[in-house]
């Protein structure tokens, strides 16, 4: 059974964009599609940059998948699957999220 | 000891220069020493614009010597001395100064010199030959105390001299000689025509005056008498009767010249004395001298290749030409005096339109053999392939030069054209080799024109080589996929139109009315950029927050470390000793590394995202603004100190660019956008390097756009004169808007410029002329953008909502602990990664 840990109040996410939680010792990016009611969390470390920061990158699908693009050298991560589309060796862990009673909830234990 | 050979060119001018870059690039170069003569004080210039040294071009500007050119290449230059002698057979050359080389290979490239009637008083004072550009500096002289001129000839440099008096608003007159004007190149026809415009211009022609003599004039310098009786008054005289080949140390050697001059050589382009060659304008070839430079770089090339022991041959040139006189278009092809027996000559005149065309065709109807074309001259490059390349003319030929009355084109597809052609004369690139280029990746104008020179030299042949280009990618089946991405099949031109015509605000709208999917960094970000550059919304307001880069979404530099960096606003580069001291204080307090820009400002790097409110809390009530550092805006407006400091500032530069600065700033392009003002023409701000650069005259303003430093440098291109401020800020206005609205995302000014169709003279139409009936559009878009100006660090700190996206943790107040600095002489920089292991070991001690 997954382990909910409470982050923050709905309202506390940005629309189409992304925030970073501290999630135990780990850094968590959460991306929020408000059109779909669409929630997605990953790591927030950028795997290329070595800099925890994708949480600021640009949202977006490719061939209809979620993605997030890495501010800093621009490659793409599948926001289901963590998967680097530039290049197969690299990937970035993925976190369950959902929205209970306007409050946004992780879980680490995907 | 030295096995090398010895080289020797004489004459260091366009040809002569030309030869020696052909030379250096060829796998013979390192079997010879280079050794060149000079006479004039400037190594190599490009004579063929030398006209617009008036329009503000410095000697820098035209020179064609890239910098370290003859150093790098080991060239011995002997500038400002002339070799007057050679001794063939004992293979040596002697100069003026007694410099005296032996060698075993000689290219003669002496050029020509202006002809000057020998009438009774042609030395008299002010009457110049329009050659160097000494010659230009002393016309500009005898200018200061003129006000009429006169120009002895009618030809092709004629009427730029003409013009060039004009500019130095002098009252102008032609004298030609002959009952009409550009004698060789047109009929009787399309001289009239010409003439008409050019006196509609303001310039009077007079046309089969023989000058007889000049004497003092009654109310001006001189009076020029003619052979029928008639006089001219005026102060200035300025010959352009033609050139002729310089030969005479060919004559002084020995070595064999033509009967009407110009020294003899064979296809090789070799002379009659052993391993000495000729080339350009002092050479004559089957009876027959050329004054255009395409010959002169072919025969260079020639003389390359027989070098090399490779076969090569001149085989006589195309004399056509296209040119633009004062604003009239005038082009020759061929042989446009009908001289082959039983050739045809079809006609069309249009009086209303002053416009004049004429096509000579051979007897059977099947060729063309030459064209004149007077005031309108876009069938030229058609026109010219035909010609040279002996394509079979359409059944009825005259539909080549009559006003075509439906969609039905007449023009001859690139397609029709057979690899040998000739695209571009001045590098002698045909349309095999673009077509080469083209399937090697060339796919766009800047990378053909860097790969193969073609379009790079006059740029004449530019229309042609985008047509070229866009059906060879046609062909090849490569899809020329312009749609910006996944989510919108249209072109960032397309959606900028979108966004205007359909009042668009928001990139949702867009998305869902013409696209699709989510959207991507891309288009998001092209958008955005669109939405801002047109509607000067809040960046950050709900609605367009998703669509900004993280520079643009912090309003700072993300570094590599994840941190930003900030720079305030300082307009022109002027901060009081309060503001720097205010920014030093700020600085030290949130321990930022703090260096100088090249855009005259400070930046502090180091911050945390947290950080950046309270930073910028501190920076306005110091009394800065945002300097747009992060986004594609304009960046600064880099001035020199001007005339308010500087012994030689000729205008207030700083005034200027603190001006300017405040009008443009927040503007979003495509690009980020930096402009520079130099005080005078010391350039000290490096404005031709920006996208807009500009630099003051006696005369007003001279502005500069589409330059780049960088990666890859452009100059700019000179694009008006002697500008009051006013007409200068409309221009500029309308320059930035079109490029708003008509550049590639991501596309910087200079590359925009190497990819429109037209270029400059495209833009000018468009600015100047307004062509395309857009300026007072352009001007009030600028002034919409300039009249919602905010400072976005101002309205987003006023917002607690906006301050508390800043927060790294959204759940917490820590802050990201893996941001580590170490100190470097004296400041703080990003740990790397041997010193954050070691960072993180001692910790855990």
């Amino acid at each position: 059974m997954s382990n909910w840990i409470d982050i923050c109040p709905l309202d506390d996410l940005q629309a189409d964009s992304g925030v970073c939680a501290l999630v135990e010792d780990k850094q968590v990016a959460i991306f929020y599609l408000p059109k779909e009611q669409a929630v997605y969390a990953v790591s927030n470390y950028d795997p290329f940059g070595k800099v925890h920061v994708l949480s600021r990158g640009l949202l977006g699908d490719i061939k209809g998948e979620p993605m997030i693009a890495s501010p800093l050298y621009k490659q793409h991560y599948s926001l289901l699957t963590g998967q680097c589309f530039e290049d197969e060796a690299v990937s970035i862990e993925v976190y369950a999220v959902r929205i209970e009673n306007n409050r946004v909830e992780v879980s680490l234990e995907g | 000891m030295s096995t090398k050979q010895t080289l020797v060119v004489i004459g260091n001018g366009m040809v002569g220069h030309n030869f020696l870059e052909s030379f250096v690039a060829s796998d013979i170069r390192d079997n010879y020493e280079i050794v060149t003569f000079c006479e004039e004080q400037r190594a190599a210039y490009d004579r063929v614009h030398l006209t617009e040294f008036f329009s503000g071009k410095t000697a820098e500007d035209l020179s064609m010597v890239s910098d370290g050119f003859f150093e790098t290449n080991n060239i011995k230059l002997h500038l400002n001395d002339k070799a007057v002698e050679i001794d063939t057979m004992n293979k040596l050359v002697v100069s003026e100064k007694g410099v005296a080389i032996s060698y075993d290979k000689l290219v003669l490239a002496t050029g020509s010199y202006a002809f000057v009637p020998p009438v009774t008083g042609h030395d008299r004072k002010n009457c110049f030959v329009y050659r160097t550009i000494e010659d230009l500096e002393a016309m500009m002289e005898a200018a200061k105390t003129s006000k009429v001129g006169a120009v002895i000839g009618g030809g092709l440099l004629g009427l730029e001299a003409a013009k060039a008096l004009q500019n130095l608003n002098l009252k102008t007159h032609v004298v030609q000689f002959s009952p009409r004007l550009m004698a060789a190149q047109l009929d009787d026809g399309g001289a009239k025509m010409l003439a008409d415009k050019i006196e509609a211009l303001g310039v009077s022609v007079l046309t089969s005056k023989n000058t007889t003599s000049i004497v003092d004039g009654d109310e001006c310098l001189h009076k020029m008498n003619f052979a029928d009786g008639s006089t001219l008054e005026t102060d200035m005289i300025l010959y352009s009767a033609g050139i002729r080949p310089r030969d005479e140390i060919a004559r002084k050697s020995e070595i064999k010249v033509g009967a009407r001059g110009g020294i003899v050589i064979d296809d090789q382009c070799k002379t009659s004395a052993k391993d000495v060659y000729a080339i350009g304008e002092c050479a004559a070839w089957n009876g027959q001298t050329f004054g255009l430079v395409a010959p002169g770089y072919s025969m260079a090339r020639t003389v390359v290749a027989d070098l090399a022991g490779k076969e090569a041959s001149f085989t006589g040139a195309d004399m056509s030409t296209k040119l633009k006189l004062n604003g009239v278009d005038v082009a020759s092809i061929g042989d446009p005096h009908a001289t082959a027996e039983g050739s045809l000559v079809y006609t069309y005149q249009n009086g209303a339109d002053e416009i004049y065309k004429r096509i000579v065709v051979s007897a059977d109807k099947k060729k063309l053999l030459g064209a004149v074309l007077v005031g309108d001259a876009s069938g030229y490059g058609t026109l010219l392939q035909y010609c040279l390349n002996d394509i079979d003319l359409p059944e009825n030929p005259d539909s080549l030069i009559l006003p075509s009355r439906s969609d039905e084109s007449v023009g001859l597809g690139p397609d029709a054209l057979p690899a040998s052609a000739q695209i571009c004369s001045c590098f002698d690139v045909t349309k095999g080799q673009i077509c080469d280029a083209v399937e090697s990746g060339c796919h766009t104008m800047g990378e053909l024109k860097d790969c193969t020179k073609a379009a790079t030299g006059c740029g004449g042949c530019s229309a042609l080589l985008k047509s070229v280009l866009d059906c060879e990618l046609e062909k090849s089946g490569f899809e020329v996929n312009t749609d910006m991405c996944e989510h919108f099949a249209f072109t960032r031109q397309d959606l900028y139109n979108l966004v205007m015509i359909n009042k668009i605000k928001t990139f949702d709208d867009l998305l869902s009315q013409h696209g699709q999917g989510r959207g991507c960094d891309i288009c998001r970000q092209a958008v955005g950029s669109i939405l801002a550059s047109y509607w000067n919304d809040y960046i950050l307001s709900d609605d367009h927050l998703s669509q900004q880069d993280t520079n643009d979404t912090f309003l700072a530099n993300m570094q590599k470390d994840g941190t930003y960096s900030v720079v305030p606003r300082m307009t022109g580069g002027e901060v009081t000793p309060e503001g720097l001291i205010a920014i030093g204080q700020i600085a030290k307090k949130y321990n930022l590394y703090t260096k100088v820009t090249g855009g005259q400002r400070v930046d502090l790097f180091g911050a945390r995202m947290d950080q950046l409110p309270l930073i910028w809390q501190e920076l306005i009530d110091a009394g800065f603004e945002s300097g747009h550092a992060y986004g594609k805006s304009l960046r600064t407006v880099k001035s020199c100190v001007g005339s308010t400091w500087c012994r030689f500032g000729v205008d207030d530069s700083v005034g200027l660019a603190v001006e300017l600065e405040h009008r443009y700033k927040g503007l979003r392009a495509p690009h980020k956008i930096k402009f520079a003002v130099s005080g005078c023409t010391r350039e000290c701000a490096e404005a031709q390097s920006k996208d807009i650069g500009i630099i003051a005259t006696e005369g007003g303003w001279n502005l500069y756009v589409c330059g780049n430093g960088g990666m890859k440098p452009r100059h700019g291109d000179l694009f008006a004169t002697d500008l009051d401020k006013e007409t200068l800020i409309k221009y500029i206005d309308r320059v930035l808007v079109f490029y708003a609205r008509t550049a590639d995302r991501l596309q910087r000014t200079s590359v925009w410029m190497e990819n429109m169709e037209g270029g400059l003279d495209y833009l000018k139409s468009v600015v100047i002329d307004d062509k395309l009936g857009l300026c007072n559009d352009l001007e009030e878009q600028m002034q919409h953008v300039v009249d919602t100006y905010q400072c976005e660090w101002k309205t987003t700190i006023a917002d607690e909502s906006k301050v508390k996206r800043f927060r790294h943790f959204i759940n917490s107040d820590k802050t990201d602990e893996n941001i580590l600095f170490v100190e470097e002489r004296g400041q703080i920089r990003p740990a790397n990664e041997e010193e954050r292991q070691h960072m993180a070991v001692t910790e855990e001690a």
